[in-house]
């Protein structure tokens, strides 16, 4: 099959599917990994997801409309700002106990 | 002036003074506070003469009542209460009583109360009883009356164990409180047995609508129930069989308290409030018939009592519940009248005779025992002079007050249809024990030979503030009986004075519906009766214990039971508490072994266990693992999808849309 042909059979299910298989491993990361860099990747990994759908589903828009496209920077900026407030989090974290586990974020229970 | 302004003035004269004595009442200055309670009182006084000039004013125009509506007090559904307040016929004569009395009993208190060491707050209590007690005098309804009725309660609660440092003196303040409590139990069922019968519980619009209910029920069945619950009240406050336990105790308090609240006005006020419904009373002749029992008996019983106490406040008290004895037979047999009249006599010398011994007491360094006393005539002149006329007047020797009030009830005991000679015998007994036992007292304390050390003890008289009120009071008790002079005798008198009590009285109170008929000269025949009878047990106790002192040992030893058993007041306190105070307290202590402690304790303490427990539930949720929050974030978010996306379409289906 040309590779044209190919490109031209993906619909909008594929960005979708391959947004929320995207946005699962991000979540499992979320809440399965215990390496708070990882998390954060695991964030902007969900966050991206989001995004690919966004995009996807401006493009198939039958009215053209760009708003999921305009979405999308609002979306990175946010995941900027939170990256740059999560990694401070970790490198304080780090800077008591020499590791950047989640699980010191407990000692934070009031 | 505006009747609202002094209607206010008569009100709030003696709250202002509680007041400002209430809140300095750590100063010891008793003549300071001494000289504000008794202005207070005396403005009242004043202010009350000021009205009752009115209703004299004018002849056949004064009007027969003064009444004044300051503000709307209470409106719950059907019921509307006002704080209104009247000054009729009969409510005058009670308040300028218990204003004028009250005045004297406070200057008197100046001197008594020289010594103490809270005079302040002494005099505050006295002020706050007398506005408590105008409340229950000039209410024009009988939730006003009921609530001057508590407060003249906790005001004598709180006098009585003034020396609460005694604990028998604490305790006495606590027994007439509950004591009184069932009183006034009764009194709130009658209150609500009105309500019910006639929707107000307004005086004036009780008794205007009396006709007119006894006319729809047909029967005056719930009268008499009415009738029986306000007098269970009246028994409490008055110190009737059965209740009256209290009132001999109550002599724990201070003396010119006993002489204000325990003999001249708040134990009266079952008398008045009997007085103030007596269209409501007459209606209910079966009511009428217990109360003229229990008031005979109350009378003859104390007076025995009396007759062998060796307390010189304890003979005054029985007297005391034995005259209002005399007062219930009145109202019971028709009488009120009569009541009234023997109430405002009653103040007179009895308040008098209080403050008598108060000075006696006072004198003798606060001896009471009788029998330590003796020959006090010598060293208290002036008390013994009014003392005197007081005893002539209990006694009821013409023409001193007593005579005349305690014979018009006698008369009409026997000559009422509501009335009866088995009644009129038992007052007769009963006024025969009151001559012996006051004419005792007055040998024991006044006459013969001093019992006392003369050479440690030296009885001094008292100061102007103490004989002052006596003398006033020794007036009021020889000539307070003028104002209800008999017709019988009033026909035999130059310039035929009328019964200008019963003349003021006419309209305010109800009479029998059938007038007795017996004759004058059986009138005359009664008095002579009941007038030789009270001279002969004089004369008895005069020989008993000024000529042969002996006696009333040897006569005691001769019937020793009966001795024992009226000397210990017939055990009534001790059956009391054997029969009904132990059994309700071992009662209660067992419900609250059992029934609280398995079954209502347990059953709360269930309810915390269970909120508890799942309080220990929930807490584990948070334990502080940042994932599983994030996890219970994604469930939930999860969940809301699954809501929003399948909701419209149940609706479909539910709706079939």
């Amino acid at each position: 099959m040309p590779i044209n042909d190919a490109v031209s059979h993906v619909g909008l299910s594929h960005y979708l599917i391959l947004s929320a298989i995207l946005f699962t491993l991000g979540l499992l990361g979320v809440l399965l990994r215990r390496n708070v860099i990882v998390i954060l990747m695991s964030i902007e990994l969900m966050l991206n997801a989001v995004n690919i759908s966004f995009v996807a589903f401006s493009r198939y828009s039958p009215t053209g409309n760009n708003d999921g496209q305009a979405m999308v920077f609002f979306v990175m900026t946010i995941a900027a700002a939170e990256a740059a407030v999560g990694l401070a989090l970790a490198t304080t974290i780090f800077k008591k106990f020499r590791e950047v586990n989640i699980r010191y974020f407990e000692h934070l229970k009031g | 002036m505006q009747p609202e302004f002094l209607f206010a003035i008569l009100l709030l004269a003696p709250l202002v003074g509680f007041l400002f004595n209430g809140l300095r009442w750590k100063s010891k200055n008793y003549m300071l506070s001494g000289s504000i309670a008794t202005g207070a009182v005396g403005i009242s006084f004043l202010a009350a003469v000021a009205i009752v000039a009115k209703l004299f004013a004018g002849g056949h125009e004064a009007p027969k009542a003064i009444s004044v509506e300051f503000f709307r007090w209470i409106a719950v559904g059907g019921l509307e209460v006002p704080a209104a307040f009247t000054i009729d016929h009969i409510s005058a004569l009670m308040v300028l009583v218990v204003t004028g009395v009250g005045t004297l009993i406070h200057l008197f208190s100046i001197g008594y109360m020289s010594h103490d060491e809270r005079p302040t707050k002494y005099f505050a209590y006295l002020n706050f009883f007398l506005f408590n007690m105008l409340l229950l005098i000039l209410g024009e309804n009988l939730l006003l009356m009921f609530v001057g009725w508590e407060g003249v309660g906790l005001c004598s609660y709180l006098l009585i164990g003034f020396w609460f440092s005694d604990k028998e003196k604490a305790a006495a303040g606590m027994k007439a409180f509950v004591t009184n409590r069932i009183g006034d139990a009764g009194f709130l069922l009658g209150i609500f047995t009105l309500f019910f019968l006639f929707g107000t519980v307004s005086f004036s619009e009780i008794i205007s609508k009396l006709t007119g209910v006894v006319a729809e029920t047909g029967w005056s069945g719930p009268m008499t129930l009415a009738c029986l619950f306000l007098f269970i009240g009246a028994a409490g406050k008055s110190a009737q069989i059965p209740l009256y336990v209290w009132l001999p105790d109550a002599m724990a308090g201070p003396t010119p308290v006993s002489a204000l609240i325990h003999a001249a006005t708040m134990v009266t006020a079952g008398v008045y409030m009997i007085v103030r419904l007596s269209p409501l009373f007459i209606l209910a002749p079966n009511a009428l018939h217990v109360i003229a029992v229990v008031g005979a008996a109350t009378a003859f019983f104390a007076a025995t009592i009396g007759l062998l106490q060796w307390d010189i406040k304890k003979i005054l008290a029985y007297s005391t519940v034995s005259q209002l004895g005399f007062m219930f037979l009145a109202c019971g047999v028709g009488a009120f009248g009569a009541a009234m009249f023997h109430l405002v006599t009653h103040a007179f010398f009895k308040a008098l005779m209080f403050l008598g011994s108060g000075s006696v007491i006072h004198s003798m360094h606060e001896e009471q025992d009788v029998r330590k006393m003796g020959g006090l005539k010598k060293y208290l002149p002036i008390t013994h002079a009014t003392f005197v006329i007081g005893w002539i007047a209990i006694i009821g020797i013409p023409p001193f007050a007593g005579f005349f009030s305690k014979d018009e009830i006698l008369w009409e005991t026997f000559s009422s249809p509501l009335g009866g000679k088995g009644l009129w015998l038992v007052g007769v007994a009963a006024a025969a024990c009151t001559a012996f036992y006051m004419t005792r007292l007055m040998a024991l304390t006044f006459w013969g030979k001093p019992r006392f050390d003369e050479h440690h003890t030296h009885p001094h008289e008292a100061p102007p503030s103490m004989a002052i009120p006596l003398i006033v009071l020794a007036v009021l008790s020889a000539v307070g009986g003028f104002m209800g002079i008999p017709h019988v005798i009033g026909e035999i008198l130059p310039g035929h004075p009328g019964n200008w009590l019963e003349h003021w009285l006419a309209g305010s109170i109800a009479v029998p519906l059938t007038e007795g008929h017996e004759s004058k000269i059986m009138e005359w025949i009664l008095m002579g009766i009941s007038v030789s009878i009270a001279g002969l047990a004089a004369l008895l106790a005069f020989s008993f214990y000024i000529v042969e002192p002996k006696r009333p040992q040897r006569l005691a030893e001769a019937m020793p039971r009966m001795h024992r058993l009226i000397f210990n007041k017939y055990f009534v306190d001790e059956f009391y508490f054997s029969r009904i105070i132990n059994p309700l307290v071992n009662g209660s202590r067992a419900l609250w072994a059992f029934v609280d402690v398995n079954f209502i304790d347990r059953g709360t303490y269930l309810v915390g266990d269970f909120v508890r427990g799942m309080g220990a539930t929930a807490r584990t949720l948070q334990n502080g693992n940042m994932q599983q929050y994030a996890l219970y974030i994604s469930i939930a978010i999860a969940l809301m999808f699954v809501y929003l996306l399948e909701a419209p379409k149940r609706l479909v289906e539910l709706f079939g849309g």
